[in-house]
């Protein structure tokens, strides 16, 4: 494949809520800066690809404004996924394997405050069969956890422990909503939320936004002195419905990791899209991930949770790690749907 | 590295309707995809990935349907992908599924798109409000007319050419049997004496509101000489592009939008096309009011800014004229949102194959299909052919 790096990533700090600023003008800020820490602007752009979703911004066509701040024109190449913007970012690296274009802006966002989530989160479910029973996200991922705890798999210890290092690396993470540094004890002295989940093993609720460039070869090698190579990306879905999978394991993280090559040489970083603290240890398993390997030093979704935006962001984090020469080699997952239905798993490499 | 050539192997579509309430969402995609993979010779398990489009969530009450469609879409274990771009989202989502195999990703790809309008009230859910702008337009219809008055005041356009086409796009969809409105008793009298909606829109010269989905199987290079060595012709995919222009810019010029011009320059480039009015046979263009058909013309550079309308008047559009548009009859007779732009990519393409029954073109060696969407600024299109590009 050709190369494809990621050149430039930002974010905007993550907030319980940004009243003061709707959703274009909370995202403005991430693209300048992305744009600028590689000395870019819109019309140096071969191709623009953003993820959002309507049901968070409560308006059809919620893209379309957000384009305009972006600034298309003349007009330019450009398109948008209804999907976390990990996959925007896929779309725009299919694109620039084409080899017409050399490089693209990424951007995903979305303003979860201005709703109830778990409840806006259940009208993705089956509309005949589960949605009109309304089983909030919550409640779904808590039958997910009691399925890993019925096997023996894991126990609520280790989702104690998930939860409280998250919140102590987030302590190094200017943009983390939620840092703090508590023993995993405390976490389980505390009431269950929906059991067996406690609210330290839930992500929090954020609004916010982030912003990438890609740029191939000798344009990524002029732009900054390490580029975060794409060295594999994948994603795979899994059917919805609950009944018609193992909540044990993800077999589409599985796929998407052995296509994407991690495997393939030593893993220093692995940033897991994982908004309830026992989808981390499915994912860790299911992406052969061993003790050695830093898991979420940014404090991962458990610290800062903007919908369509938190798998775009764990790109990101990898790529800077790898940019300041602290990793040679990481892993990056976004998820969708309920219970990691839907998976994309990045491999980025540092020049050696 | 260079990209690989991707063909249309499979087409497929629903019989449309203002509602299918003997199917289900994921029955209506699975109705158009099965048709698909039937017309490929292939079965759920031979595809690679599947790629989906759809307009707004809001249409149906399902947000991100894709999700729970995985399953009926034979998506297990493979990447599914969901495309929104507005009204041209059809086009795109073609045009992405393309882009798989040009990347060398995959060697056959499924692409469906789908509206199921009955969900909710189509028109009301278009009429968005926009920043800074009293909200006096009720449904696309409101939004577009003041771009067709300008457009008819602009280039001295005769009061008739409107109808004309709805005339010629209602004739054309009574050959399709998919087609939503099969209006038998249709006639110019009937198109003026219909009631006026959106001055100078009426009511025969608006699209109607459909459920309705369109599904394609690309193939690679390889899939698609095998394809052709049983006798199955594939429509080669010469050129796509997509281009998107600001809702808000004092530059823009709603009636002949640049973005539109560049889209056509960029996909006739790519297919080595000069004179479009001369090399291409025929086009399915997104014509959702009845006048888009001069101005769309107009902005893909069949005829000169203001001229148009004369190549509609002379007959040159209909199906024995020299440039037939919208043989299945178009958006005028057929229009699930999600799924219009995709059924303009897929009717051209069975022109190019020579699948279109009824309302099937003779020798169709090449034709566009074209999808618009937002307020005239998102573009997509492709150029097929019978031969290899």
């Amino acid at each position: 494949m050709r190369d494809v790096a990621v050149i430039s990533f930002a974010q905007t700090p993550a907030r319980r809520r940004v009243p003061e600023l709707n959703e274009v003008e909370m995202l403005m800020p991430a693209l300048r800066q992305a744009l600028g820490q590689v000395d870019m602007t819109i019309d140096d752009i071969g191709f623009t690809c953003s993820g959002s979703t309507d049901y968070l911004a409560g308006v059809g066509f919620s893209f379309v404004s957000t384009l305009d701040g972006v600034g298309p024109w003349p007009p330019i190449q450009e398109s948008h996924v209804e999907m976390d913007g990990a996959w925007a970012l896929y779309e725009a690296w299919v694109k620039l394997q084409l080899g017409e274009l050399d490089t693209a802006l990424v951007y995903s966002y979305a303003k979860s405050s201005p709703g109830d989530l778990p409840m806006v989160l259940t009208r993705q479910l089956d509309p005949i069969t589960v949605a009109p029973l309304w089983p909030d996200a919550v409640s779904i991922a808590a039958l997910q956890a009691r399925a890993l705890l019925d096997a023996g798999k894991f126990a609520e210890e280790q989702f104690a422990d998930v939860a409280a290092r998250s919140r102590r690396s987030a302590l190094d993470n200017p943009n983390a909503q939620l840092a703090w540094d508590r023993p995993a004890s405390d976490i389980l002295a505390e009431e269950y939320l929906v059991a067996p989940l406690r609210k330290s093993d839930c992500a929090p609720i954020t609004d916010g936004a982030a912003c990438i460039v890609l740029a191939a070869g000798d344009v990524a090698r002029s732009k900054v002195e390490r580029p975060a190579w794409i060295r594999g990306i994948d994603h795979r879905v899994e059917p919805i419905h609950l009944g018609l999978r193992d909540l044990t394991v993800s077999e589409s993280t599985r796929i998407a990791a052995g296509k994407a090559g991690v495997a393939d040489g030593p893993v220093d970083v692995a940033e897991l899209h994982a908004p309830f603290s026992h989808q981390e240890l499915i994912l860790r398993e299911a992406l052969g991930l061993g003790a050695n390997v830093s898991i979420n030093p940014s404090g991962g979704a458990l610290s800062a949770n903007p919908m369509m935006t938190a798998g775009l962001i764990r790109l990101g984090e990898v790529a800077n790690r790898i940019s300041a020469g602290e990793a040679d080699r990481g892993v990056a997952h976004a998820t969708s749907g309920p219970c990691l239905q839907q998976n994309l798993v990045a491999v980025l490499e540092g020049e050696n | 590295m260079g990209k690989e050539r991707v063909a249309v192997v499979g087409i497929g579509q629903t019989k449309h309707q203002a509602t299918r309430g003997d199917v289900s969402m994921a029955g209506l995609v699975r109705e158009a995809a099965r048709r698909a993979l039937d017309d490929a010779h292939m079965t759920w398990t031979d595809i690679d990935a599947v790629v989906i489009g759809k307009a707004p969530d809001f249409f149906e009450g399902v947000m991100m349907p894709e999700l729970f469609l995985a399953d009926a879409l034979g998506a297990t274990g493979k990447p599914m992908f969901r495309v929104h771009t507005a009204g041209s989202v059809g086009g795109s989502t073609a045009i992405v599924a393309s882009q798989l195999i040009q990347a060398g990703l995959h060697e056959r790809v499924l692409t469906v798109a789908f509206e199921k309008q009955s969900e909710s009230e189509a028109m009301w859910a278009l009429s968005l409000p926009i920043p800074f702008t009293p909200p006096l337009h009720a449904g696309a219809g409101g939004y577009f007319a003041p771009h067709i008055r300008t457009y008819i005041r602009r280039a001295d356009a005769p009061d008739h050419v409107g109808m004309l086409v709805a005339l010629k796009d209602r004739q054309n969809g009574l050959k399709n049997p998919y087609a939503h409105l099969h209006e038998h008793d249709i006639s110019f009298d009937s198109i003026k004496e219909s009631m006026m909606l959106w001055d100078p829109i009426r009511y025969a010269e608006t699209c109607p509101s459909s459920d309705g989905a369109c599904a394609l199987v690309l193939g690679s290079e390889k899939v698609a000489d095998d394809a052709a060595a049983e006798g199955r012709q594939p429509a080669w995919v010469q050129g796509t592009a997509m281009r998107s222009e600001p809702t808000l810019s004092a530059e823009r010029d709603t009636v002949l939008p640049l973005g539109g011009a560049l889209c056509a320059a960029d996909v006739y480039r790519q297919a080595g096309i000069t004179n479009p009015r001369k090399e291409i046979d025929a086009v399915e263009m997104y014509v959702p009011f009845s006048w888009f058909e001069p101005m769309w013309l107009e902005n893909l550079g069949f005829a000169e800014p203001g001229e148009g309308w004369k190549m509609t008047e002379d007959g040159a559009t209909a199906l024995d004229g020299d440039l037939p548009v919208n043989m299945s009859g178009g958006v005028l007779c057929t229009n699930p949102i999600g799924a219009s732009g995709m059924l303009r990519f897929g009717e051209i393409a069975m022109q190019v194959r020579g699948t279109a029954g009824e309302h099937q073109i003779d020798g169709v060696r090449r034709g566009v299909g074209h999808a618009y969407g937002g307020g005239s600024q998102f573009f997509a299109m492709w150029v097929v052919g019978r031969d290899k590009p």
